[in-house]
């Protein structure tokens, strides 16, 4: 162990500096020069070292990062065993720490980004461009239906609604788009249209229920949202059963197969990622324009921050609450479309895994603005995807992706926590803090 | 910068008035004071001695309390333990039990000592304003403080409970208790305080005596000279386009509000409604507004009946709307001047159209709405809770006043709005009504109506006790405020017309009472000379 360290980690080492060194020095050095304010550059890093969305955010995620490495640490028993004598020999505990996180955080870096060793087979001719390209490839696949459904909850909550229903729209999504992709056969391209249309439909459908029963009777989306997540769930899993939806040629919970042109067509050969990436940024770019420069935005905007001023000023907030919630649901419910017609081309019980509630997160770290939202399915598509080849390689539990990913979700929802880990100042932290304590 | 090199004395015993417009930096003084805010500069010396308050727990530790102008009270609490909130007696340690009964004991302890009538064991969300502010300043003395800060105090008060908080304001005062008034009414400001700071633009610019001409107080405010009287010549009224008749509208508990209200607005002229808040006004004129269905009656704009039409067709029809709470109804906070003032043509031409919005047209819109209502903001794209009260009021008097208007209803148009701003708005009501609109004022303030309105009804559990002319005199229309008519209070019986009951109302009665109004005024005046 002593001698292993040492020798193995040269090799190891120099691709784990982008990621867990580069970040650290970058975090540290500001704390210090920031009393200097009087030179360019200090009053550059003292704004950079104001509490800003982007500040809290990026510490929240260097802030995961660490936890998730000690993590990493107490959960390896070889490294564990050298802080029995710590005392004695702390460079064992330390460089077999330095190791084990180094090797961790550099396979999720190359699980999502890009692995050097690839790139250069490829340079060299003996790997296939597809190979360097798998990793983006990968947190493209995985961020895809994030952005639909982190979407659908940002824009709900733009006009005062708590989506908490991403996943029951996505899974109706999944079984509308699914049901129309291996049922009518259309032509190539139509054929696609409208299982997306038919997902976009089956979410919107049942994003209505939640919002019309909200703008008649006064029922809170929140309950009814979540008893839908329930009731879609159940009845996928009691659909799939059914004859003409089950597979004829399986006993298990499939589906018949989606149609191959019904599927969304990949970029090439053996890569995953798909055309939902690009629908993705498509309805980002759309969802941005409806909330800005639409009439309806600029409803759902004034109900959302104050229903009462608005109906004062003779919006129909009920409305706006019923037709919002069908967009939402819409949104939700092509997310799944997305899972079901780029990935899973079958409907399991699990066929829209965890995309709704993902969709929470996502829209939270995004800060509910649609561009944010599809940077932050971006980066939950990344450790996703690195978080895969983290497990095969380092051998650490998938789970540890989602622990980071919680923990960014804390640190974020907690502005004022993060402050005071990095002594931020307090520019505009109030804001921050209440625009937080306000929503989540 | 909200306070720029401020120097203050209280003395102890005294009742110290910090007048100033909203925005003027009072408020900020004081929350430095009572340690929500600590001072960039400077110290705060209390009997002599230099103190620095971090929190209010360390202004409180001091002798230093607070009430605020917006109640910081548990609703579904009682009032005995919302007073005993943040210090509770507890028997057996910090972790023991609550000591209801002395809590309790306390609290009636203080309040006789001080003469501020409250009842333990009411729950504080039923009790009317005036009772939840004696409640604060209970709070605060029971926390045994030797200053007290009143933020705008009289701001939610009715005239009366006005009245009742000035004499506890004396009494306190004459109890060695030392009090900062926080206000910008002068009236009040001239009949309690033993000395008067003015601030203005954060900076103390003068000290002035009680004796000091309010016009001259105001001047010093504004920093410019500033009418008080409304200036207006008489109305022309032309054709009835607001005609009630027999309104009757429910609350929001299902208890009758408006019990049978006939009233006409003429083209030309200002109605005004007094009254004391809570005797309908609201409801009445949100039943006008297509904001709460009414019960039974007609409401009629130029023989169009509004019953049943959503508010924005309300709003399309010719009907402008400034409502009573504006941070509540009036603005959308988080929304930029310019978005405010489209709030209901957003999607018209020029502003866009049922899908988009035209950015453009709605930045030059707010560009010259901001500069003929002279509405002071950073940018028309400032977030409207960075202006001050009357800056947000005057965004939606422009955004009310930028369409063509047959019938203008203002509901406490200068609520909470300083000095010049209430002549700004002042001014612009009148002018609306010179162009021909129908203009009707409901307020709470009765120098308001009266300086406006052209006819007055007086408002009164739901009912129009009577419509009298503005130059009747104030004790009268102050009975009719309390409810007290002619027949009660012996004095011109026979001018003050009495509203049929409801129902029996019908569209003649309300054709009557229209007419028989400037009749009745001249009566008024001669029954009381």
């Amino acid at each position: 162990m002593t001698t292993d360290g040492p020798v193995g980690a040269p090799e190891q080492t120099p691709p784990a500096e982008t990621p867990a060194e580069g970040k650290q020095p970058a975090a540290a050095a500001p704390a210090k020069e920031s009393p200097a304010e009087d030179s360019f550059l200090g009053h550059f890093l003292h704004n950079l070292w104001s509490a800003n969305t982007v500040t809290v955010t990026v510490l929240s995620i260097v802030l995961a990062m660490v936890i998730g490495a000690i993590l990493i640490i107490v959960s390896d028993s070889a490294v564990l065993a050298t802080f029995g004598y710590i005392t004695a020999r702390p460079s064992d505990a330390l460089t077999g720490s330095w190791d084990v996180v180094s090797a961790a955080y550099a396979d999720l870096f190359k699980g999502a980004v890009f692995d050097p060793a690839a790139v250069s087979a490829w340079l060299d001719g003996s790997g296939t461009w597809q190979q360097a390209f798998t990793p983006i490839s990968e947190t493209l696949t995985y961020a895809a239906p994030l952005v639909f459904t982190g979407l659908s909850v940002a824009l709900a909550f733009r006009g005062g609604l708590f989506n908490i229903g991403g996943q029951g729209q996505a899974v109706i999504g999944t079984v509308t788009a699914a049901a129309a992709g291996f049922t009518f056969g259309l032509p190539v391209v139509l054929n696609l249209i409208v299982a997306l249309l038919a997902g976009l439909i089956g979410g919107a459908a049942w994003g209505f229920i939640p919002g019309i029963l909200k703008a008649r009777a006064g029922a809170h989306e929140v309950i009814v949202t979540i008893m839908l997540n329930y009731t879609a769930l159940l009845f996928l899993g009691w659909l799939i059963l059914q004859d003409g939806v089950q597979d004829p040629n399986r006993t298990d919970a499939i589906s018949k197969t989606v149609a191959t042109t019904a599927q969304l067509p990949s970029f090439g050969g053996t890569l995953r990622v798909n055309l939902g990436i690009v629908v993705a940024v498509l309805v980002t770019a759309a969802v941005a324009w409806l909330l800005n420069k639409s009439a309806f935005g600029f409803e759902l905007r004034a109900v959302g921050a104050n229903p009462l001023a608005a109906r004062t000023a003779g919006i129909s907030v009920g409305k706006t609450y019923t037709m919002l919630m069908v967009v939402a649901g819409g949104l939700a419910g092509l997310g799944g479309a997305t899972q079901v017609l780029g990935t899973a081309y079958a409907l399991t019980p699990a066929v829209a895994g965890n995309i709704g509630f993902d969709g929470l997160l996502v829209a939270l770290l995004g800060r509910n603005r649609p561009w944010g939202t599809l940077l932050a399915a971006i980066l939950f598509g990344a450790l996703r995807a690195g978080g895969n080849r983290m497990q095969s390689f380092s051998g650490i539990s998938l789970e540890l992706v989602t622990v980071l990913q919680a923990l960014i979700v804390i640190f974020i929802a907690a502005p004022a926590l993060v402050k005071t880990i990095f002594h931020l100042r307090a520019a505009r932290s109030a804001r921050l803090g209440a625009s937080m304590a306000k929503g989540w | 910068m909200a306070n720029d090199h401020i120097d203050i004395t209280v003395e102890p015993g005294e009742v110290h008035a910090l007048l100033g417009e909203n925005g003027a930096g009072k408020s900020t003084l004081m929350n430095q004071l009572y340690g929500l805010l600590q001072p960039d500069e400077g110290e705060i010396l209390v009997d002599g001695e230099k103190k620095v308050f971090r929190s209010p727990r360390d202004a409180i530790g001091a002798g230093i309390g607070m009430v605020h102008q917006h109640f910081m009270l548990v609703p579904v609490f009682t009032v005995a333990e919302n007073i005993a909130l943040g210090a509770e007696e507890t028997r057996g340690g910090p972790l023991g039990f609550l000591d209801r009964r002395r809590n309790r004991r306390d609290v009636l302890e203080v309040s006789k000592k001080y003469g501020l009538p409250v009842d333990p064991d009411a729950l504080v969300e039923n009790l009317p304003v005036g009772a939840q502010q004696r409640v604060e300043i209970v709070k605060a003395l029971t926390r045994e403080v030797d200053l007290l800060i009143l933020d705008e105090p009289t701001a939610v008060l009715t005239p009366q409970e006005t009245e009742e908080l000035l004499a506890v304001m004396r009494s306190l005062a004459a109890g060695g208790k030392s009090i900062v008034f926080i206000t910008h009414k002068l009236k009040e400001v001239k009949a309690i305080a033993d000395r008067i700071t003015v601030i203005r633009r954060g900076r103390t610019v003068a000290t002035a005596s009680p004796d000091t001409p309010e016009d001259e107080l105001a001047s010093l405010m504004v920093g410019r000279a500033v009418s008080l009287e409304v200036d207006k010549t008489p109305a022309e009224p032309g054709r009835e386009v607001l005609k009630i008749s027999g309104l009757i509208v429910d609350d929001d508990r299902g208890v009758r509000a408006v019990d049978g209200v006939d009233l006409v607005v003429r083209a030309g002229e200002v109605l005004g409604i007094a009254g004391v808040q809570g005797n309908g006004q609201t409801e009445l004129v949100e039943a006008v507004m297509g904001l709460r269905p009414p019960r039974a009656g007609s409401i009629k704009v130029d023989n169009e009946d509004l019953v049943g039409m959503t508010t924005k067709q309300i709003l399309r029809s010719g009907v402008g709307y400034v409502p009573e709470d504006r941070s509540l109804d009036g603005v959308v906070k988080e929304f930029s001047v310019a978005e405010n003032l489209v709030l209901d043509t957003y999607d018209r031409p020029p502003y866009g159209n049922a899908f988009r919005l035209n950015p453009a047209a709605i930045a030059e819109g707010a560009r010259q709405r901001v500069e003929q209502f002279d509405i002071r903001t950073s940018s028309p794209d400032a977030a409207v809770s960075t202006l001050s009260g009357g800056n947000q009021q005057k965004v939606v008097v422009a955004r009310e006043m930028s369409r063509p208007l047959r019938l203008f209803i203002a509901a406490q148009p200068t609520r909470g709005v300083d000095v010049g701003s209430i002549e700004f708005i002042h001014s612009r009501i009148v002018r609306e009504r010179d162009v021909g609109t129908a203009v009707l004022v409901v307020s709470s303030e009765l120098d308001e109506v009266v300086g406006l309105a052209d006819r007055i009804a007086v408002m009164y559990s739901g009912r129009i006790l009577a419509i009298v002319s503005p130059d009747t005199p104030r004790e009268e229309i102050g009975l009719l405020m309390a409810g007290i008519t002619g027949a009660q209070a012996d004095v011109a019986t026979e001018v003050i017309e009495l509203v049929p009951p409801a129902g029996s109302a019908g569209q003649t009665g309300a054709e009557s009472a229209g007419e028989a109004g400037p009749a009745a005024d001249g009566d008024a005046e001669k029954g009381t000379k």
